[in-house]
C-alpha cells in the first residue's frame, strides 16, 4: 500500500548543546495510516513530535505536511490550524475548567482573541461536543471539573480534545500510560476506528497495545530510524533486539 | 437556540443577585452617602464627614485597581508587580490638567506650574501641549497607560517570559519609572509631584459638591468594572485565559495564540488602572513618584490575595480590608503598619489561600453539610 503522504520528515537533524537528539531522521506517514513508534528512552520520540508541532526548530532537514506545506517556520498555533493535533505524555487538560469547557475550547473554529470575546455557542457546536462526550465515554461527567477525573478519564478527555480539533494527523505520546487493561483495550478500539479518516502516529512502550493496533511499526534509536515494518518483523530484527537487550 | 444579541449577553453575564447588590451599592454610594454628607449638618450623628467620603472614594479607586489586577493575576495566572505604574500614569495624566487649572493662583502667579517656575523654565515642555483641555487629558488617561502596557507586554509575552521572571521584570519596570519621575528634568514635578490643585472645569476642587461628584463617579466606575469583569470571565475569552493559566502549551497546541489573549487582558487591566489613577488624584489632592514605589505595587497583589483570587468581589473586599486597616494603623501605631501588612500577607498565604471569599465559601459549604446531616 502506498497512498499520498500526510507527513514527511526528510533527514531532520536537531542538536541540543552538541547532543544530536535527531540524527538525519526520515519518516513517511501515509494518509489514513496508523503508525506506531517505539524506541528506548532518549531515542528522540518526543523531540520528533516537538519538531512536527513547532515547539522545537529543526537544524536541518525537511518537514512537509500534506505533501507541500513546510511547517518548519510555523508557530505552534499555526501548525495546529493546519490540522495536526498533539497529545502529551502527561495528560494535559485545563484542570479548573469543566469537561464540557475543555472540549468547547478545543473545537475547530476561529480562535482569535477578538472572536472569542464575542463568541457564542450554537446548536451545531453543542451537538458536536455531545457526540465527542459519548465517544470518549464522559457524557455523564460533562459538568464536572476536569481536574477531578481519574487518570484514565483525563487521558480520554485529552484524546477527545484532539478529536474536537478535527485534525488530519494525530500525534499521540504514550496515550495509554497509566490506564487499566480495560481502558487500554477500549483506547485501541477507538484508535483503530479513527484510522482511515485521520492519520495517527502513536508513540508507545506497551507492546501488547501496539500488537492490538496492528499497524506499521518504526523503531527509533539515537535519533534515527533503526527498523521499520510490521511488529513481528521488527521484533525479530537483530539490531532491534540488540538495542533493547544490550543496554 | 436563537442567537442572543451581544448587549443582552453582556448584561446577563451578571446574575440577578449581582444586579441587586449593584443596585444597593449604587443607591448607597450615589444617593445615600452624598446626601448624608451634603444635607445633614456637621453636628448630627448622621453626618458623613469629608474624611470618610475621601477615604472611601480613595479605597474605591484602589478596588478598581485590585479588580484589574485580578483579571491578569487571578484569572490568567500572570502576577504583575508593576501595576502601580499604570495607576500612577493615569494619575499623572489627569494631574497635568489639574496643574493647568491652577492658572495664576500658584505661589509664583505664573501661567506655568510652580515647579517649572522654580526650575526657571520659560515655556511648557512639548508633552504638556493640550494639557489645559480636559478632553485631551482624558484621552491621555485612556491611552498612555494602555499603550505603555501594550508595548511592554508585547515584548515580554512574545519572548515567552513567564512566572516569577515576569513578576521581577514588572517590578523593575515600575522601579525604573519611579526613578525617572523623581528627576526634575522629566517635567512632572520631581519628588514633589503635583499638588495644591484648585479646580476642575472651573469649579473648586474642595467644594463638597465636587467631592461627592468624584465619589459617585468612582463608585460608578467600580461597578462598571465589575460588570465588565463578569462578562469577560464568563466569556469564551475568559475560559481561554483560565486555560492559559492551567496549561499554556495545550492552549497553543489546540490552535490559540496566547500572546494575543495575554496582551488583551494585560492592556485592559492597565487601562482600568489608569482610569482609577485619574479618579484618585483629584480626590486625594496629590500625585508623586511614591505611587510608583515597588512596595505600592506589591500591596496591590496583597489586596487581591486577601480578598480572594479569581473572584470578582474578592479584590474589592481585600482592598477595603487592607486599606481600612492601613488608615487605622497608620493613625494609631504608624511604625507597626508594615509589620502588620507583612504578617497579613504571610497569614493569608498560609491559612487562606483563597482569601476571605474562599473562607466564606468554605464556611457555607460546611454549614450546608451540617444541615444536610
Amino acid at each position: 500500500m502506498s497512498g499520498p503522504s500526510i507527513l514527511l520528515l526528510h533527514e531532520v537533524t536537531v542538536s541540543f548543546d552538541g547532543f544530536r537528539a535527531l540524527n538525519e531522521l526520515s519518516l513517511d506517514i501515509e494518509e489514513g495510516e496508523l503508525r506506531c513508534i517505539i524506541g528506548p528512552n532518549g531515542a528522540g520520540k518526543t523531540t520528533m513530535m516537538d519538531v512536527i508541532t513547532g515547539k522545537t526548530r529543526a537544524d536541518r532537514g525537511k518537514v512537509m505536511f500534506d505533501q507541500n506545506i513546510d511547517v518548519r517556520r510555523m508557530s505552534e498555533p499555526e501548525i495546529a490550524h493546519l490540522g495536526i493535533g498533539r497529545k502529551f505524555q502527561k495528560p494535559t487538560i485545563f484542570e479548573n475548567l469543566t469537561v464540557f469547557e475543555n472540549l468547547e475550547l478545543s473545537m475547530k473554529t476561529d480562535k482569535r482573541a477578538r472572536t472569542s470575546l464575542f463568541a457564542w455557542l450554537d446548536d451545531e457546536a453543542n451537538d458536536k461536543i455531545s457526540d465527542t462526550l459519548r465517544l470518549i465515554r464522559l457524557d455523564g461527567e460533562a459538568g464536572r471539573q476536569s481536574g477531578l477525573l481519574s487518570h484514565g478519564q483525563k487521558q480520554w478527555l485529552e484524546i477527545g480534545m484532539l478529536l474536537m480539533q478535527d485534525p488530519k494527523l494525530l500525534l499521540l505520546d504514550e496515550p495509554v500510560a497509566g490506564m487499566t487493561d480495560d481502558e487500554t483495550a477500549r483506547t485501541g478500539e477507538l484508535f483503530k476506528s479513527l484510522a482511515g479518516k485521520h492519520s495517527l502516529v502513536v508513540v508507545e512502550h506497551d507492546m501488547a497495545f501496539i500488537e492490538q493496533l496492528g499497524g506499521k511499526v518504526t523503531v527509533l534509536h539515537e535519533g534515527s530510524v533503526l527498523a521499520e515494518g510490521d511488529l513481528a518483523t521488527v521484533q525479530n530484527d537483530q539490531r532491534v533486539i540488540e538495542v533493547y537487550l544490550g543496554r | 437556540m436563537k442567537r442572543v444579541p451581544f448587549i443582552v449577553r453582556f448584561f446577563s453575564a451578571t446574575p440577578k443577585q449581582g444586579w441587586i447588590a449593584i443596585a444597593v451599592a449604587a443607591v448607597v454610594t450615589m444617593i445615600l452617602l452624598p446626601a448624608l454628607h451634603l444635607l445633614v449638618p456637621a453636628g448630627s450623628p448622621f453626618h458623613v464627614s469629608a474624611y470618610v467620603i475621601t477615604l472611601v472614594g480613595k479605597i474605591m479607586c484602589y478596588a478598581i485597581v485590585a479588580v484589574a489586577m485580578d483579571l491578569i493575576w487571578g484569572y490568567t495566572g500572570i502576577l504583575s508587580l508593576g501595576h502601580g505604574l499604570f495607576f500612577a500614569l493615569g494619575g499623572y495624566a489627569f494631574g497635568m490638567y489639574l496643574m493647568r487649572q491652577i492658572g495664576r493662583d500658584g505661589s509664583y502667579q505664573s501661567d506655568l506650574p510652580d515647579f517649572m517656575v522654580f526650575l526657571d523654565w520659560k515655556a511648557l515642555p512639548w508633552y504638556w501641549t493640550g494639557s489645559d483641555s480636559i478632553l485631551w487629558v482624558l484621552f491621555l488617561v485612556l491611552t498612555v497607560p494602555a499603550l505603555v502596557a501594550l508595548i511592554f507586554g508585547f515584548f515580554a509575552f512574545r519572548s515567552r517570559i513567564k512566572g516569577v521572571y515576569f513578576s521581577i521584570i514588572t517590578q523593575a519596570m515600575v522601579f525604573a519609572a519611579m526613578l525617572f519621575f523623581f528627576r526634575n528634568e522629566t517635567g512632572f514635578g520631581g519628588n514633589n509631584g503635583f499638588t495644591d490643585f484648585k479646580r476642575i472645569l472651573g469649579y473648586s476642587i474642595t467644594a463638597p459638591e465636587m467631592r461627592v461628584s468624584l465619589f459617585a463617579l468612582t463608585a460608578a466606575m467600580l461597578l462598571a468594572t465589575l460588570v465588565l469583569g463578569r462578562y469577560l470571565v464568563t466569556s469564551k475569552l475568559g475560559r481561554v485565559l483560565a486555560a492559559i493559566r492551567d496549561a499554556e502549551s495545550r492552549v497553543m497546541f489546540i490552535g490559540y495564540n496566547p500572546l494575543h489573549y495575554k496582551l488583551f487582558i494585560w492592556t485592559l487591566s492597565a487601562l482600568l488602572c489608569g482610569i482609577a489613577g485619574a479618579l484618585y488624584v483629584p480626590q486625594v489632592g496629590i500625585i508623586n513618584p511614591g505611587e510608583m514605589s515597588p512596595a505600592n505595587s506589591i500591596e496591590i497583589a496583597i489586596w487581591v490575595a486577601v480578598g480572594g483570587r479569581a473572584t470578582l468581589i474578592g479584590p474589592v473586599i481585600g482592598a477595603f480590608i487592607v486599606n481600612l486597616a492601613k488608615s487605622f494603623f497608620t493613625m494609631a501605631f504608624p511604625e507597626y503598619w508594615l509589620f502588620f501588612l507583612g504578617a497579613l500577607f504571610v497569614g493569608v498565604t498560609l491559612w487562606l489561600p483563597d482569601g476571605v471569599v474562599g473562607l466564606w465559601r468554605k464556611l457555607r459549604e460546611k454549614r450546608a453539610q451540617v444541615v444536610a446531616k
